[in-house]
């Protein structure tokens, strides 16, 4: 044990390292650590570890973490610690430490190292099983560890044992179905400078175990009385194990008030440090056993049938005088005493349990809430399961009768001040069930989670309602058990390990060239190609310009792309899409649109036909994985008689866009063995071929409206042919473009995009595609286009709308009204639709919109507003298609 | 976390499995149903409060569809199988008492 050095609100203080840092504190004679958050009382330490509600800290020194209570942090040379009042700062620096995870899978895991954590590791071990044995004190014992003693030999091996694995300071935050355990093992914290670098802080395990055993132990309850909350009045417990273990040496005079035996044992341990025991006060009519024999053996007083009902104090607070009642004769007397040690029975600690539903029982025999569980996968052992050992024989009590006076100052939950007096309110005021009264009160909701004000809560509720714990039931508490810093979470999935980054195969030419990326999905996409000092307006106008009258090309190979084989593939299309496929000719391409079951519009995409029984399917970039799914979903559990396969082939093939009037001209300098004229090469119809020995196929797909061809290429030979169409390019003026121009280009042509023009509750004819829906086949969705709510009057319509501004971009999103909408009786502008995508056309001159409006395709000419804020822009509906209507340019 | 047996792949964490609601709802045909037919097969599932068959996917594993016994109050997994097989027996309603008693409460 050495001794070391460390900072408390400015103060050095002296420890003994791996000492509770409250206990030094105690030692050091700071009794009053800190004020209360709303009553800004003078708090100190009352309890002994994660159930601390008074002596809550912030480290100053290394990761600043805050709320902690000063009575798990471990002192070690160099640390810094302030005090807090109720609320942590958070700190100004990202936090640098390591955090990572690691997954377990054990025959046992054993909850809790004390003497019932043991024995049950015992008997697993004993049974062949493999243990892992967790505890979140920094060794093993317990209980053993308060009152000094050493585990008992035959236990002891049992934490050597070669199939065992023993993990100190590793605390168990959450259990879940099927036995899955969270827990974190601060691994650094304690050693101060000299923790290892590579060391992550905390780690948090994952674990799966076959048969689980909660070991947890039990709190100390407090008790309601008056100025129950001064600094000097803990629970006997902790106030016995500071003395004895501790050496903490600032008390001369104590009192002890109990309700069960463990107050008798206490006050004898404090006896025998040389604290001058004044007298136990026993709530009960009369008591006996080992502890109670040896505290009259110690010629300690005892007053039966006697609590505490009032304290008064001196400097700062600090207890000075006990006020103690004769429960019988309602006489108070009181007595000096710088130490008013309280045991107000345990509550083992059912957190655990709860989480994964179980209710604890009421026992009066422990006068506690406890689990009895024994089953082949989860078993619960020690306090929790009622052994509390030995001769106690508690009462059934958690304060005395109160006047409004006294209940003012009576604490149940001392992290958010709440007293006994908020506790009547609430049920004055008609609230009966404990889940009601929490958060009416506020009590149990402090990051402590209640740990010793839940118990009191509901005493005091059956005090009010002369009923039985029983019958209010407990607490449920939630995972985590403690405080755990969201960095801890993270792991290392922070900054660029957050989330997968997904990047096409000429993502490099792409940076090179000085694109500006934006996410879609996890993919980095080009947004747009800017010049040197150029804005992204001009770069946008640029590129347009450049693939309605020149030549401009782009990296589609984003699309989802899914490869279908079998077959029964040409029958299993025409089931998923809205049109028909079967009698697609190969060498051929169609547009298809899919619905879901309720015959809403859910994804859309090109799709060629390969081969008798080969197609490719494209999907929009962001539903490639939702749609595989999709068709997967039917093949497997609706239609396996279907011989169809799919393969996602995403990052197989990249795709080239090449697009404009002059496309094909540059696209035939690169190929020569397929004839490129519109005569040969028509339309949606894909062609074989090679680029300087490459296969390659090129499709006359076109998401513009413009001559367009795509090539597509094996992923890993695209930068090869961008680079040979970029240098072929130069004469023509080759042009890069990015995402946001080819939302313009397709929004002039009135091309949808699921998801941005539709919100997930239009069906085809909505979008005024009903060109696309089959009359002569099945195919999901079809019947539901028949149900009344589907047909009716009022469904929103995708539209197209001129402003009346040319200059002016209305924002997406933005509501649209009839014009001159007045309000209504609500004071209520009822709107009619909203902006689905908008954008200035360099080809028109103008800006545009496309939306979804109410009987939309019924108001083509009605003049609209959309109302922003103080200004209100005009428009004009019409149809959604503003360039090329005929289709001459996509067609030439 | 529930610890759910993959017909193919063995028992992994719930995280990799997405849910698909009741099983045995098989897909009708759209023709021979009233209109309110067809909108209960889209839009009614069972919730009973105990067993249920349901459909789960694994999608971040083998990708295959199947069927499983599961307790809506409990969590309790219960046998699993594969789409057009025989559906196993519910699993006894009575066990995990405590929990099915907790959860009344
Ligand atoms: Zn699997």
């Amino acid at each position: 044990m050495s001794e070391i050095s460390f900072s408390f609100d400015d103060k050095l203080y002296k420890g003994i390292e791996g000492e509770p840092m409250a206990a030094a504190l105690l030692r050091s004679g700071l009794l009053s650590m800190t004020n209360s958050i709303y009553h800004d009382r003078p708090r100190g330490v009352i309890g002994l570890g994660v159930e601390e509600p008074n002596a809550i800290v912030q480290l100053v020194s290394g990761t600043k973490e805050s709320m902690l209570p000063a009575t798990v942090i471990e002192v070690v040379e160099g640390l810094a610690a302030c005090s807090l009042t109720g609320v942590g700062a958070l700190p100004q620096m990202p936090d640098e430490s390591r955090y990572d995870k690691t997954n377990c899978f054990v025959d046992t895991l054993v909850i809790g190292a004390g003497v019932a954590g043991l024995s049950a590791a015992e008997n697993e071990l004993r049974a062949g099983r493999e243990v892992l044995l967790i505890d979140d004190q920094s060794g093993p014992g317990g209980h053993l560890r308060h009152l000094g003693l050493e585990i008992p030999a035959s236990l002891f091996d049992v934490l050597h044992h070669k199939n065992l694995t023993y993990k100190s300071r590793c605390t168990a935050i959450g259990l879940y179905d099927q036995n899955y355990v969270v827990a974190i093992e601060r691994r650094t914290d304690h050693l101060g400078e000299a923790a290892p670098a590579s060391r992550a802080r905390i780690r948090v395990w994952h674990i799966r175990a076959d048969r689980v055993v909660l070991a947890p132990g039990a709190f100390q309850r407090p008790l309601i009385f008056a100025n129950n909350d001064r600094p000097g009045i803990m629970l006997s417990h902790a106030a016995a194990t500071y003395v004895a273990i501790h050496r903490v040496k600032i008390f001369r005079k104590a009192v002890v008030v109990t309700v069960d035996n463990q107050g008798y044992r206490d006050a004898v341990r404090l006896h025998r440090e040389g604290v001058a025991v004044q007298c136990i006060c026993d709530v009960r009519e009369e008591a006996g056993g080992p502890g109670v024999d040896a505290a009259k053996a110690a010629g300690i007083p005892i007053h039966f049938r006697t609590t505490c009902v009032d304290t008064t104090g001196g400097e700062e607070g600090v207890l000075k005088t006990v006020i103690l009642q004769n429960l019988d004769t309602k006489k108070n007397f009181q007595i000096d005493a710088d130490l008013l040690a309280v045991s107000g029975g345990w509550t083992p600690i059912v957190d655990l349990a709860t989480h994964i539903g179980i209710k604890p029982k009421w026992s009066e025999e422990n006068a506690a809430f406890v689990v009895k569980h024994s089953t082949e996968k989860l078993v619960t052992a020690g306090m929790l399961a009622g052994d509390f050992g030995g001769d106690d024989d508690p009462a059934i009590f958690f304060g005395p009768e109160l006047n409004k006076e006294q209940s003012l100052r009576a604490y149940i939950d001392l992290q958010r001040d709440t007293t006994l007096h908020d506790l009547r309110r609430a049920v004055g005021a008609g609230l009966s069930s404990i889940e009601h009264v929490k958060r009416y009160t506020t009590i149990g909701t402090a990051h402590d989670q209640g740990k010793t004000s839940g118990m009191l809560t509901i005493g005091a509720l059956c005090q009010l309602g002369n009923i039985s714990p029983g019958d209010v039931g407990t607490l449920s508490f939630r995972p985590p058990y403690v405080p755990v810093p969201f960095a801890a979470l993270a792991g290392r999935e922070r900054g660029l390990l957050t989330d997968p980054i997904r990047i096409t195969s000429l993502h490099q030419w792409h940076v090179e060239a000085g694109a500006v990326f934006e996410d879609v999905g996890q993919w980095k996409r080009p947004w747009y190609f800017p010049k040197p000092g150029e804005s992204m307006e001009e770069a946008v106008r640029r590129e347009c310009i450049a693939a309605r009258e020149g030549v401009a090309v782009m990296d589609a190979s984003t699309l989802g792309k899914i490869d279908i084989q079998g077959a029964d593939a040409a029958v299993f299309l025409d089931r998923i899409y809205t049109n028909m496929f079967s009698t697609l000719p190969e060498g051929q391409c169609r547009y298809g649109l899919m619905c879901k079951a309720d015959g809403i519009v859910f994804d859309d995409g090109v799709t060629t036909r390969l081969g008798k029984n080969h197609f490719l399917m494209t999907t929009t970039t962001g539903g490639a994985a939702r749609v595989l799914a999709w068709l997967e979903e039917w093949l497997q559990t609706e239609w396996p008689e279907l011989k169809v396969y799919c393969t996602s082939v995403t990052e197989h093939i990249s795709t080239i866009a090449l697009v404009g009037p002059k496309s094909r001209q540059l696209l035939g300098e690169l190929v020569t063995d397929i004839d490129l004229s519109k005569e040969a090469f028509p339309f949606m119809h894909t062609r074989m071929g090679t680029i300087d020995g490459i296969p390659v196929r090129i499709a006359r797909i076109s998401f513009s409206g413009e001559l367009a061809f795509e090539i597509n290429v094996e992923w890993s030979y695209a930068r090869y042919i961008w680079e040979r169409l970029w240098s072929l390019g130069i004469p023509y003026n080759l042009t890069a473009y990015g995402t946001e121009t080819m939302h313009v280009l397709r929004a002039e042509k009135g091309y949808i995009i699921v998801g941005q023009d539709t919100d997930g509750t239009q069906t085809p004819h909505d979008l005024n595609m009903s060109w696309i829906v089959s009359k002569k086949k099945e195919f999901i969705g079809k019947r539901s286009f028949q149900l009344p709510y589907l047909k009716s009057s009022g469904r929103a319509q995708l539209v197209g709308l001129l402003t009346a501004n040319y200059e002016e971009v209305i924002p997406e999103g933005a509501y649209i009204t009839i014009q001159n909408a007045g309000a209504d009786a609500q004071g209520k502008i009822p709107h009619i639709g909203f902006v689905t995508s908008s954008y200035f056309s360099p080809a028109l001159d103008r800006s545009f919109a496309l939306a979804l409006v109410a009987d939309g395709l019924g108001r083509m000419g009605e003049q609209i507003e959309i109302p922003l804020g103080k200004k209100s822009l005009r428009a004009t509906i019409c149809e959604s298609v503003f360039i090329d209507k005929e289709n001459i340019r996509r067609d030439s | 976390m529930l610890n759910i047996p993959c017909p193919y792949c063995g028992l992994r964490n719930e995280t990799e499995f997405h849910y698909g609601a009741e099983a045995g709802v098989g897909y009708p045909d759209p023709n021979t149903l009233s209109d309110s037919e067809w909108a209960k097969y889209l839009h009614i599932r069972a919730n009973p409060k105990g067993w249920l068959p349901e459909r789960w996917v694994h999608f971040a594993g083998c990708g295959r569809w199947f069927n499983l016994w599961r307790n809506t109050v409990t969590h309790e997994i219960g046998p699993a199988y594969l789409p057009f097989t025989t559906q196993p027996k519910a699993p006894d309603p009575d066990s995990n008492r405590d929990r099915m008693e907790g959860a009344k409460a």
